[in-house]
Parts: C-alpha cells; sequence; structure tokens
C-alpha cells in the first residue's frame, strides 16, 4: 500500500500543517508514506521527513514547473498516485492543499474529503472518515468509498508527530537530540504537463503586510469589539511585540472596517494555533471559537464574567482591556 | 458581462450549535437562516462588477423551496434575477451540485461564475473547481480582490505573507472569501423587487456520491469554564505568573 502526501514548504522546513498530515497518513495501516515537494531538490526538508516516517519523496523542481498551479499539482499527484498504485493521497487542509485536492477530485472523478481528523482504512476500498463540518464546530462521521482515498487533514486538530516519537523509541529523547528516520529516497520527477493544466499560475510578491503569519504565529493577541474603535489597538500591538506574537481580531472588527480582514481569526477568517491566545475584549462567538479553538492555551480578558469565551479560556482576568493590558505591558516591562 | 453568483442557505448560528436527535442536521428551532457569508460578498462583488462594466447578475441555489428566502435576499442586494434548482430537501453531494450547476450555465451562457470558497455548513472546498472542470474553464480559488476587464480577470490572494495573483481568460469561475469588500444593507426598494420577482424552478435529482454521511455531532470539548485570575489590574501579577508558567515569557524574544 502506498500512502501520497503533498507537503507544502514554509521556507526551507515543511510546512506545520503538512506534518500534521504526515502524522495522519502514517497512521493508515501498514502503508508507506511518500511524500510530493515541489521545490529545489538541494532544498528538499529530506531529513524531517524522514523523521515523519516519509519513505520516498517525489521532487518537482521548478525547471520542470515554475510556481503555483493547482491544476498542475493536481495533474502531478494523479500521475505519482497511478505509478505507485497509491491506496490514498492526501494534503494538509490550507487554501492551496484543499484546492489541488479538490482539482484532483475533479481530474479523476472521485470524492474528496475535506479537513479530516482521523481516516481509518475499512478493507477494500473503504475508508471510515471523521471530518470537520462548521470549521471543527461540528464533527462528521463518514465512510469515503473510492478506489483511491482523496482528503485533506484540519490544520488545528491532529498534532505533528514525528515517527520514532510515536512509536515510543524517542519518547525519553530530549528536543535537542536529533530523531533518527529511516532511510529515505529522493527521486526527482519529470512529469509531461498539458498546457491545460498551466493556465492558470500565481504570480507571486511580497505583501506589504510581512512579519509573522497569523496562521503559524506562536502568540496571538485577540482584539474584539471591546477595543472600542481603530484607534484602539495600539496597546495590543506592543504587547503582541513584546511577546513575539502578532494582532488577530473578530469578526465585528472587519466588518466595522477598524481592521483589515486578513487579521481576522474565526471561520471565514484565518484558523490558529498558537501556544498562547489572549482574547481581550471578544465575547465568543462560535464562529470565533471555531477559528482559536486549536490554540494551545486561551486567556481572556473581558469585563463580562458570563461572556461565552469564558467557556472556551483556560483562564480569564475580569476587566477592562483598556486597563489591563497596559499595567500588564508595564509589568512585563518592569521584569 | 452577464454573471451567475452561486450562494447556499445555511443555519444562523451564534452562541452555540446543536444537532437533531437524529444526528443527521444542525438543529435550527432556535435559529434562522442566512446566505453563507463568502457568497453574500460574491452577490456583492458582482452587483459592483455590473454597476461598471454594465450587464446582469444572476443569482442560482441549489436546495429545497424554502430556499428561495435566500435568492430574495440577493436580489434585494441587486442581482436581477434567481434560479432555483429545487431539491427534495436532500444533502446534495458536492459532485451532483457542480453537475448541477453546471447544466444551468451551459443553458443559459455566462461571462463568469462567482461562489463563496467553501460553504460553512459542509465545508467541502470543491464545489467551485468541480463545476469549472466540468465546463472545461479556468478557475482561480479563496479570491478576495478582483479586477474584472471585458475579456479576463485578475484574481488576487494571500498566501504565507505572499501575494498571489492569478490571470484568467473569460469566462472563468472564481471562488471569492469575505473580506473581499463588505456588502451593503439591502435598500427598500430593493426588498420590495425582490418580495415580487419571479424565481425560475428547475427540479434536480439527488444522486449517491461516495462519500457519505453518516452522522454529526459536537466534538467533546477539552475546555470547561476558564479559572478566573482575578478583577482588573489587580489580577496582572497573577496573570504575569501563569505567562510564564505557560513557558510565554521565557521564549518571548525568540521569533523577533
Amino acid at each position: 500500500m502506498t500512502v501520497l502526501c503533498l507537503v507544502e514548504l514554509d521556507g526551507p522546513e515543511p510546512a506545520d500543517a503538512s506534518l500534521r498530515a504526515l502524522t495522519l497518513g502514517r497512521t493508515l495501516g501498514d502503508a508507506s508514506v511518500r511524500a510530493v515537494v515541489f521545490a529545489d531538490s538541494a532544498n528538499v526538508p529530506a531529513a524531517v521527513l524522514a523523521d515523519y516516517g516519509v519513505t520516498d519523496v517525489y521532487v518537482i523542481e521548478p525547471s520542470t514547473l515554475e510556481g503555483y498551479a493547482p491544476q498542475a499539482w493536481a495533474r502531478v499527484l494523479a500521475g505519482l498516485a497511478a505509478e505507485t498504485g497509491a491506496t490514498a493521497v492526501l494534503a494538509a487542509g490550507t487554501d492551496r492543499g484543499n484546492e489541488v485536492l479538490a482539482h484532483l477530485g475533479a481530474i479523476t472523478g472521485l470524492p474528496m474529503a475535506a479537513n479530516c481528523t482521523l481516516v481509518t482504512p475499512d478493507g477494500g476500498r473503504t475508508h471510515r472518515i471523521v471530518r470537520h463540518r462548521w470549521a471543527g464546530l461540528l464533527f462528521e462521521d463518514a465512510v469515503l468509498e473510492a478506489p483511491i482515498a482523496l482528503f485533506t487533514v484540519a490544520t488545528d486538530s491532529v498534532a505533528p508527530v514525528p515517527a520514532d516519537v510515536a512509536n515510543g523509541a524517542g519518547s525519553d529523547v530530549s528536543a535537542e537530540t536529533p530523531v533518527s528516520g529511516g532511510a529515505i529516497q529522493v527521486h526527482v520527477h519529470k512529469p509531461e504537463l498539458a498546457e491545460a493544466d498551466l493556465r492558470v499560475r500565481a504570480t507571486e510578491s511580497p505583501t506589504r503586510a510581512g512579519g509573522a503569519s497569523l496562521a503559524t504565529a506562536r502568540v496571538v493577541i485577540g482584539g474584539g469589539r471591546g477595543v472600542g474603535g481603530p484607534d484602539g489597538f495600539a496597546p495590543l500591538e506592543e504587547l503582541a511585540g513584546l511577546l513575539g506574537g502578532v494582532v488577530g481580531v473578530s469578526r465585528v472588527v472587519t466588518s466595522e472596517g477598524w481592521r483589515p480582514h486578513r487579521q481576522q481569526v474565526g471561520q471565514t477568517g484565518t484558523k490558529i494555533t498558537p501556544e498562547l491566545y489572549l482574547a481581550c475584549g471578544i465575547s465568543g462567538a462560535i464562529q470565533h471559537i471555531a477559528g482559536c479553538a486549536g490554540a494551545k492555551h486561551i486567556v481572556a480578558i473581558n469585563t463580562d464574567p458570563g461572556a461565552p469565551i469564558l467557556a472556551h479560556a483556560d483562564y480569564a482576568v475580569i476587566g477592562d482591556l483598556h486597563q489591563v493590558i497596559p499595567a500588564l505591558i508595564a509589568a512585563l516591562r518592569a521584569r | 458581462m452577464d454573471i451567475l453568483v452561486c450562494v447556499k442557505r445555511v443555519p444562523t448560528v451564534g452562541g452555540k450549535i446543536a444537532v437533531t436527535p437524529d444526528g443527521q442536521e444542525v438543529d435550527t428551532r432556535m435559529s434562522g437562516f442566512t446566505i453563507s457569508p463568502h457568497e453574500e460578498c460574491a452577490v456583492e462583488e458582482a452587483v459592483q462588477i455590473t454597476e461598471r462594466l454594465g450587464g446582469s447578475v444572476s443569482v442560482l441555489t441549489l436546495g429545497p423551496e424554502v430556499a428561495i428566502e435566500q435568492l430574495r435576499d440577493a436580489l434585494a442586494l441587486g442581482a436581477s434575477r434567481a434560479v432555483l434548482l429545487e431539491t427534495d430537501g436532500r444533502e446534495f453531494g458536492p459532485m451532483a451540485t457542480a453537475a448541477a450547476i453546471a447544466a444551468e450555465v451551459r443553458a443559459h451562457g455566462y461571462d463568469l461564475v462567482l461562489l463563496g470558497n467553501e460553504a460553512s455548513d459542509t465545508g467541502d472546498y470543491q464545489v467551485g473547481i468541480r463545476l469549472a472542470h466540468e465546463l472545461g474553464w479556468p478557475v482561480a480559488t479563496g479570491i478576495k480582490n478582483l479586477s474584472v476587464s471585458p475579456g479576463a480577470v485578475v484574481a488576487r490572494r494571500e498566501y504565507r505573507g505572499v501575494e498571489e495573483a492569478y490571470e484568467l481568460a473569460l469566462p472563468a469561475v472564481i471562488t471569492v472569501k469575505e473580506g473581499i469588500n463588505l456588502p451593503r444593507y439591502p435598500s427598500l426598494p430593493g426588498r420590495l423587487r425582490a418580495k415580487r420577482a419571479a424565481v425560475e424552478r428547475t427540479s434536480v435529482t439527488w444522486t449517491p456520491e461516495g462519500l457519505r454521511k453518516e452522522s454529526l455531532r459536537v466534538p467533546a470539548s477539552s475546555r470547561h469554564q476558564a479559572a478566573v485570575l482575578g478583577n482588573g489590574v489587580d489580577a496582572v501579577p497573577e496573570l504575569v505568573r501563569v505567562l510564564d508558567e505557560l513557558g510565554i515569557l521565557s521564549r518571548a524574544g525568540d521569533t523577533s
């Protein structure tokens, strides 16, 4: 059995969401997990992929396919799936992962299950799956019946775990000791691509925003209606700077035009997975919870002890963020 | 410029979400219904495009008869024609949905089809892409900025701090995300016009797909009620202690 996983890169490393996808992909029985990476072969993070149980990497170099072209990426996966006799093809549930797998579904005429948290082979062409609906507010138990199971893995649910650690062998290995993976083979793959597959292709340019990305930030300072207006965010930005984090906001903040939509945390914005989410003046609509439930720790600052966010937070301070945040900044600066 | 916008009727959920006793649907006894948020922006975008370039905005939904309510909502925002692909109330999968929309597109002819990037309820992330493949049209998804000229569109989105721009020849399929615009509130004349407008109805037949829902459930939360650290600024020393204990302060400088 072969399982193919599209791996996205974040700089020189595999994207966190792709490591989560590999962790799930590895659980599909005795399958060998093979990664598909679009990059220069000199930049393939083979050691990390080996740690995550990958036996083979197929590399599609820029000389073969320059830039991101979703339908072409799907065509490459379709070709490799046929070549390797794959029983499953998966990707992270990112914008790109969901997009490429949807193209693959359309190309092959097969169903695709987006944002799964559990996939279990159930004999023959059947897999039992659990997937997100309502951005994870609901779980769907479903059956996926297809000669090749196509699915993406929710970016905020499955924890990324290296293979040896998962097997128990590395359970007492400290973070400084590299976990050695098995042998890994890197294949430079040169697929034939049709003109039609390349007609939609991204032209990339850096955005003016820059800085740490909301989706992968280690600390997110959230601001909601309680911030009061577009001028109230300076203390939140300052606190985010002190903690090495970024500012995220609730839907009302973007629909009021106080902050740009790209800073929105929630079902229709960004799903975050930080160590700390500090939710300030955010009541906690369920669509917002869908975006921040993947945070390791949630601390709420709110004037209302009955705010729904408190039912989803680990800790809370009952008070006005306009007083608490400056005092917190002063206390941190005094340390 | 003739534009088709596809919208979906979804439950309005606010404070909590619950499932019916049979585990098959969201419990909507205490809630209303609305157009899925990305799609409301798709309607607004289409109206803005035709205000600039001329043409027409048609709005389509696939669903039971009651989904006409969402078609009228879109008509009130400025769409001029409404099409109901009428179901018997069963949930259509993404393949059957795309096939049914493709039939309408072939029958009527459009320059541009707009959809939401994903429906807020099922979150399948694929109807627009499958539709484009059915039609043989180019497609771009998750779009948050759209420039339309008579023969082509430039569609933009962000990916890991990088802006991606896609140039597509028309006709094309574009799926958009909230943030591409701020939808207007319907005007009173718009509402009155929407109330009287005719809705074209076509029956569509449910077909099974390889992905089959068995049941829905609310996931067990690992979190319960928050531990209150204190009130106002008096709580700050305790808050600092907790942040330190969680390891947030020791590594604060790591990413700077």
